[in-house]
């Protein structure tokens, strides 16, 4: 039982994390695809800020007459990771809206078949 | 939590999962509180829940709203994915439990941080301190990162959308990624 509680904030953080991973192989449409890594980048973040917490401690603002923080680091990396996710998140939306512009789709699968359609008929222009 | 991102992975309505990462996000925030980190809930609520989701809904009034149909769950990504959670489940049996004193990662330079920052940089915010001053080159490749980022936002949709017809729209976008 012990080990079912001391260990269930990873638990969770996987079950969340492979939600995303699935959306990312499975889902066709792009914004769909982004949303699944959005998914799974919150879920690592979780994992991170997790791993910091000490039990009995409290936020690392130093205080008087308190001993116990938690760990700062994890705290840093994330606050970094987080406005960097946003960053990719925001260039991965500026190529959907690109990808719009030249396929007038945004399934991946219908933008593979015109793809090929396209190929195709640039070989038989040349041939 | 778990059920919103469950409820994201079926939806198809592409508005209403913006919604939903919104949600999530904000849900996401709640538990750093819990789990004692305040800067990154902030950040959190601030960055992930409202400049994703304008980002996002702006893609969305620039590309469609809908998913293109409903579809049954796929047999080999599932496959896939459950057999990777089932490994990485394994992995934790081996990991410190939740909130354990004495896991390997407070034994580093976190506890060093957290006597010495107020004499050595200043702020009562651990937190601050090491991101300005101890992590100072992380931080300064995070902004590297968003600049490159808001670079390439503008030469994907800024310049080709301005001369095809002038959209007020885009060049938003293109702001609202600087401020990020």
């Amino acid at each position: 039982m012990e080990t079912f509680y001391g260990l269930f904030n990873y638990w969770i953080v996987i079950v969340l994390m492979m939600m995303g991973f699935y959306m990312v192989i499975a889902q066709h449409n792009l914004i769909k695809k982004i949303i699944g890594l959005n998914v799974f980048q919150v879920s690592v973040f979780v994992f991170y800020i997790s791993m910091s917490k000490i039990k009995g401690g409290t936020a690392p603002i130093l205080t008087d007459g308190i001993e116990i923080y938690s760990n700062p680091l994890p705290h840093v990396l994330i606050l970094t990771a987080i406005v960097v996710g946003v960053a990719t998140t925001a260039l991965g939306l500026a190529l959907t809206v690109r990808i719009k512009d030249a396929f007038d789709t945004i399934e991946d699968d219908e933008i593979a078949i015109l793809e090929k359609e396209d190929q195709e008929r640039e070989r038989g222009t040349i041939s | 939590m778990a059920v919103t991102a469950f409820s994201l992975v079926r939806i198809h309505n592409l508005f209403a999962a913006v919604m939903m990462l919104g949600i999530y996000s904000l849900l996401a925030a709640v538990l750093y509180v819990v789990m004692d980190a305040v800067d990154v809930a902030f950040t959190e609520a601030a960055v992930g829940a409202g400049i994703s989701t304008v980002l996002m809904l702006g893609t969305l009034a620039l590309t469609t709203r809908m998913d293109k149909e409903a579809k049954p769950l796929v047999p080999v990504p599932l496959a896939i994915v459950t057999a990777t959670g089932a490994l990485l489940i394994y992995a934790t049996l081996d990991m410190p439990h939740y909130g354990d004193p004495g896991a390997p990662i407070h034994h580093h330079v976190g506890p060093y941080y957290i006597e010495k920052s107020a004499s050595e940089v200043g702020p009562p915010n651990i937190v601050t301190s090491v991101l300005a001053s101890y992590r100072g080159y992380d931080t300064l490749g995070e902004v590297t990162v968003v600049f490159t980022a808001a670079v390439g936002v503008m030469a994907l949709i800024g310049r080709s959308r301005r001369r095809k017809k002038p959209d007020p729209k885009s060049e938003n976008h293109g702001r609202k990624e600087q401020q990020a």
